[in-house]
């Protein structure tokens, strides 16, 4: 394994500077989308803005102590994301008279508090190694959730939902960050075993039969949700993910392959045989249709949304002019057909450009970190946000089937907030790994000083002859 | 490793590159589509929220948009709702827009390419494009004139024309009704309102009767004839014509009648003078027969039939039927069978002898203004083709002349003024007693100002003439009096 050295600077300031940008991009909207409401100033937009400030600064000194040396783009970068949001839920909750943007608010507060204990508890992102399997565990546990009678409920068709009694909650979402945790952990551990191991077809290395469990797994654990919840996008999320982390510890397009496979195997049946499964793709193909438009549950909401895109075009109505209330769901499921409607083309783009930028700086961060497990879990969070994504933004432009994804940082909905907030709580601790000095002691005492848990795994790792503990051998392909 | 996760990047990449893509799709090279859809409201709720621009006649607003305090920002609101209503037509959440309301909404909403430059400042001002206002050519006291003299339940509509610009100057339809009860924004108490517009006998909110009814010409369609027989060069000023009181029609056991007791008795050959003056009818449609069905239905096409137009509302095409034996085609030639005709095509007929066979195309519009009193577009007299030869008109001029002078047109003589005329009695279908009961003529002969088309639906003999000739002269002589 190499890895990309850079010039160890914290970069704090530069954090600061972003994130004061960010918050006047974020608050900014917020008064805009009052401005033109006629409630500009009021106590709503003076709660709102106060609060996504002070949170923010509260990460941001939080990470001066922590973890100084944390990648300075990511938390500007969802800051002005989840700022834009908030404005988005305010405009449409002045429309229909709900209150979304206060619970939204509390849920940011929330996700960004467990982000705090997250990176002043955890400090160092290998510490979850030693959980591996009981992330497995828990990601069962957190699955079968919504389906045990009573606490589990089903809402718009998808069994996805816990009732808290205060609220609701999709445990998958959570599921998500701990079967990357199990997956990262499993294919570190194993991964030169799976790499030497298998039969050569041409030019693919097929993996042993006892190698693919982890697959099966995997592949289970998607058909499962799509078949008892009901979720595609949740089901596409997970797979796409296992797939994600087993090339990069592979680097094997064969298990790709056999990967996509499965899947449209998978796909395929479930299309035949789920009629959700068979309705989603009805919307998509024939959208217009005026039978499948009409039907209950057909292609009303997703060429809804694509009037709204439509009526934004390249520059958009304008925060609060727009008529984005006219989208069912048009603050979670939609929220990217309401941003397209009053930012147009534009906006979008840029917000868009703002997913690159911190999928980018979360591959950068596993680039950067020395350990396998960083890597493969920064690569598959990262890749799991930029999917995450791909399924939304392309179901509402009818580049793909429509799935119940919600909008990374943007869409109302508390457990994806908390969940996302979370993987960016991983993604600045392996970024600090990452970019922290390699040697903070003495050269000449041969074996650097070592913090906590990475001492432990130092031991565990060969020394390579460069005197770097942190390194290994990069494992030259045959 | 490293590289693996290089090109995970890149196939994220790479799905973010499909996002802009169909964004773009959407966003850009659908968007237009997607905005004109049928089933996106979100186009008409955009548009119910704009200050769309008034319709004005001599000055003054008859359709505005007024601040609205319920879910949309404004109110349509039609001052004389009855007067207008066929021009104006409405602007309604359930029923979309008509007439005028459709065809000038560009400007009305501030949508056409005029406002380009708005727009792109609006981008940076944040302030709404408002609509431009729509200057009708309609006189306001002619128009007022013209509906009072079509009685209260009766069917009949009013065109008054310039022959030498096409602008009109008077076009008022009986039954109307009030736009107001569509313009709501209560779709409920909208759509009620239409049914119980709909129940109202002969009334259509959805068209213009004016412009889109198709009448039979009756007599008014002699006009045509006599075109086609002078410009077929084999008739002229001189011409004697056979006027038999009945002429049989030939493969049938029938015979085509002149009127019993009207003047046509007194004479067994004719000229055309006469034979307009007394609206003969066997002479025509000898004529008819004797050039062919071709013949007319040229002249007919030289004088607009055929054609459907945009003055900017939709005028139906009038139409002369094809394919006819020679019995038919000798009914077809007294304005009887299948012909069928707006009121504003027989205004058309009667504009292009007056202008001395140039037919100028119909034109409503005067003049489209910005909010900033800045003028859009004022429409130029359009010519749309030559009807017949300047000779030829000058000659049905003088035979119109003739048929008020001492004729059965006489009705809408004005004294010191030389007026011409020619009527039209057409019998109805399917045993009614009614007639339809038309008029078309001009003043001053010599250099016309206005041509008058006037039909009453389905009166009898009596009242009918009652109400055209004499109400032509009144038209007429309030337009020479201006």
């Amino acid at each position: 394994m190499s890895n990309i050295t850079t010039v160890p600077k914290p970069r704090r300031n530069v954090e600061l500077l972003l994130l004061i940008l960010a918050l006047a991009v974020g608050v900014g909207a917020n008064f805009l989308v009052g401005l033109d409401q006629d409630q500009a100033l009021d106590s709503d937009f003076f709660v709102q803005g106060s609060t996504l400030i002070f949170l923010v600064f509260a990460v941001h000194i939080v990470l001066r102590i922590r973890a100084k040396y944390a990648d300075p783009i990511i938390l500007p970068v969802v800051t002005a994301m989840n700022g834009l949001g908030l404005a988005m839920i305010h405009r449409i909750d002045i429309a229909t008279g709900d209150q979304a943007a206060n619970r939204q608010l509390l849920w940011t507060g929330m996700a960004i508090a467990v982000l705090i204990a997250v990176i002043w508890l955890l400090r160092d992102h290998r510490v979850l190694r030693r959980f591996t399997y009981i992330s497995l565990i828990v990601s069962a546990v957190l699955l079968m959730l919504p389906l045990l009678p009573g606490i589990g409920m089903e809402l718009n068709g998808a069994r996805i939902w816990i009732n808290l009694g205060f609220a609701t909650f999709q445990p998958g979402e959570i599921a998500k960050i701990t079967l990357a945790i199990f997956f990262a952990g499993y294919l570190s551990t194993n991964r030169d075993l799976i790499l030497l191991a298998g039969k050569k077809l041409g030019p693919l290395q097929l993996p042993r039969w006892k190698d693919m469990g982890p697959m099966v797994v995997a592949w289970l654990v998607s058909i499962g949700v799509l078949i008892f919840q009901r979720d595609l996008g949740s089901s596409i999320l997970f797979f796409g993910l296992f797939m994600a982390m087993i090339y990069i510890a592979t680097s094997r397009v064969s298990w790709i392959l056999i990967g996509l496979v499965m899947i449209a195997f998978g796909g395929f049946v479930a299309f035949k045989l789920f009629p959700h499964v068979t309705a989603r793709i009805d919307g998509w193909l024939n959208a217009f249709d005026p039978e499948v438009y009409n039907r209950i549950g057909g292609s009303h909401q997703i060429v809804q949304g694509l009037f709204g895109l439509a009526s934004g075009g390249l520059t958009g109505t304008g925060l609060g002019q727009g008529r984005p209330d006219l989208v069912t769901f048009a603050n979670s499921d939609m929220i990217i057909a309401a941003m397209g409607e009053e930012l147009g083309l534009i906006g979008l783009s840029a917000i868009v450009m703002l997913y690159v930028l911190l999928v980018s700086r979360g591959i950068r961060a596993a680039l950067g970190t020395r350990d396998s497990f960083g890597k493969l879990l920064a690569t598959g969070l990262s890749f799991t946000l930029a999917l995450q994504c791909f399924v939304v933004i392309g179901g509402v432009t009818r580049l793909i089937p429509l799935t119940g994804l919600t909008t990374p940082f943007m869409a109302a909905g508390g457990s994806s907030l908390l969940a996302n907030w979370l993987i960016i709580a991983l993604l600045l601790l392996i970024s600090d790994a990452a970019r922290r000095p390699a040697m903070t002691g003495p050269i000449s005492s041969g074996r650097p000083r070592q913090r906590g848990l990475a001492r432990i795994k130092a031991l565990g790792s060969k020394p390579a002859k460069n005197q770097d503990p942190h390194r290994t051998v990069e494992v030259k392909k045959p | 490793m490293n590289q693996a996760i290089r090109n995970t990047w890149v196939v994220a990449i790479a799905m973010f590159a499909l996002l802009f893509g169909s964004l773009t799709v959407v966003q850009f090279f659908e968007a237009d589509d997607l905005n004109a859809n049928d089933w996106n409201s979100r186009t008409l709720y955009k548009n119910f929220d704009k200050n769309r621009g008034a319709i004005l006649v001599g000055g003054d607003p008859i359709v505005e948009s007024v601040p609205s305090d319920d879910e949309f920002e404004y109110q349509r609101v039609y001052n004389e709702p009855e007067l207008y209503a066929p021009i104006t037509g409405f602007y309604s959440l359930v029923y979309s827009a008509t007439q005028m309301e459709a065809a000038m909404n560009e400007e009305l909403s501030g949508n056409s390419n005029d406002f380009f430059y708005d727009r792109i400042l609006q981008l940076f001002s944040g302030s709404q494009v408002e609509g431009a206002s729509v200057e009708l050519t309609l006189d306001p006291e002619l128009q007022q004139m013209a509906f009072d003299m079509i009685p209260d339940g009766m069917k009949g509509s009013i065109v008054v024309m310039e022959p030498d610009t096409g602008n009109i100057l008077a076009m008022a339809s009986k039954p109307s009704f009030d736009p107001n009860l569509l313009a709501g924004h209560n779709t409920e108490e909208v759509t009620s309102n239409m049914a119980e517009l709909e129940e109202v006998a002969g009334l259509s909110p959805f068209t213009n009767p004016a412009t889109q009814s198709l009448l039979a010409p009756g007599s008014v369609f002699k006009l045509v004839d006599t075109a086609a027989a002078l410009e077929s060069g084999e008739y002229d000023a001189d011409s004697e014509l056979d006027n038999p009181a009945e002429l049989p029609l030939p493969g049938t056991n029938i015979s085509l009648p002149n009127y019993v007791n009207g003047g046509c008795a007194a004479r067994t050959t004719v000229d055309f003078s006469f034979a307009l003056e007394q609206s003969c009818n066997t002479p025509f449609a000898q004529i008819a027969m004797d050039l062919g069905e071709d013949a007319i239905a040229e002249q007919a096409r030289k004088f607009g039939f055929g054609e459907a137009y945009k003055i900017p509302i939709p005028v139906t095409a009038s139409q002369f039927p094809t394919g006819m034996s020679d019995d038919l085609l000798a009914q077809a030639a007294i304005g009887q069978y299948d012909v069928r005709v707006t009121p504003l095509q027989v205004a058309m007929v009667s504009a292009a002898i007056a202008n001395d066979g140039v037919l100028m195309k119909p034109n409503l519009v005067r003049t489209v203004r910005a909010p900033d009193l800045r003028v859009l577009d004022s429409p130029e007299p359009e010519e749309l083709q030559r009807s017949l030869s300047a000779e030829n008109a000058e000659l049905i001029q003088q035979w119109m002349v003739n048929a008020v002078d001492r004729g059965i047109a006489n009705g809408a003589a004005i004294p010191g003024v030389e007026v011409a005329g020619k009527t039209g009695t057409a019998e109805l279908m399917a045993g009614s007693e009614g007639n339809n009961s038309w008029f078309t003529g001009f003043a001053p002969a010599d250099d016309p100002e206005a041509v008058v088309s006037i039909v009453i639906e389905d009166v009898d003999l009596a009242t009918g003439s009652q109400l055209t000739s004499p109400n032509a002269q009144k038209l007429l002589e309030a337009v020479l009096n201006k």
